[in-house]
């Protein structure tokens, strides 16, 4: 069974999850779990953003 | 709080402290979440073990490449390496022969960082289960 990711969707699950792995073992209570992973989450997906309307830039 | 054991009951509690500091790591190692879930820490493994599992499994069915242990390209040796992270999911995917098939989708290379990430995510879990293991985190 294969699937088929977009480059956006790929980057979604890997953020999502490298996230909660980060969370969870980068703080020490359950609250700065959350609210790390989520600074994580945002950190990554927004770094793809940034990066993807730079390129979109630079090839203009 | 240490005060209050009594002098007899510290060495063996010491004795359990260092067998579980060796114990959670190796544990943790082998099944992702392990480490952390024999400390009594359920969500936190259960959690590790989903993502890291997940990782790594939609690595494999986006059929990225496994690397071996047959030295060569630095490349492959840092892969190697990422990927022994993963224990068991790694073994038991060297031992089906998965993803050493030829490279057939353009997104392949996605999935083969996926697992190696997964990997390395654990050897940052294997730390933390260290780490609790040692009381240095609760």
């Amino acid at each position: 069974m294969t699937i088929q990711l977009s480059h956006f969707s790929a980057a979604f699950v890997f953020a999502l999850f490298a996230s909660i792995v980060f969370g969870i073992t980068h703080r020490e209570t359950p609250r700065d779990m959350i609210r790390y992973g989520a600074y994580c989450f945002v950190m990554f997906l927004g770094g793809v953003l940034v990066a993807g309307w730079a390129m979109w830039l630079v090839r203009r | 709080m240490t005060n209050s054991i009594p002098p007899k009951n510290k060495p063996v509690q010491q004795q359990n402290a260092s067998t579980i500091s060796v114990l959670a790591p190796a544990v943790g190692w082998f099944i992702p979440g392990a480490g952390h879930m024999i400390q009594k820490r359920w969500i936190r493994g259960i959690l590790l073990l989903v993502s890291i599992g997940t990782l790594f499994v939609l690595g494999l069915m986006m059929q990225g490449h496994i690397y071996k242990a047959n030295g060569g390209d630095i490349l492959d040796i840092l892969g190697f390496i990422g990927d022994l992270g993963a224990g068991a999911f790694y073994i038991v995917s060297l031992s089906l022969n998965w993803g050493l098939g030829a490279i057939a989708l353009a997104t392949a290379d996605y999935g083969t960082k996926f697992m190696i990430v997964a990997g390395l995510l654990n050897f940052i879990a294997v730390a933390d289960a260290y780490h609790i293991a040692i009381g240095k985190k609760q």
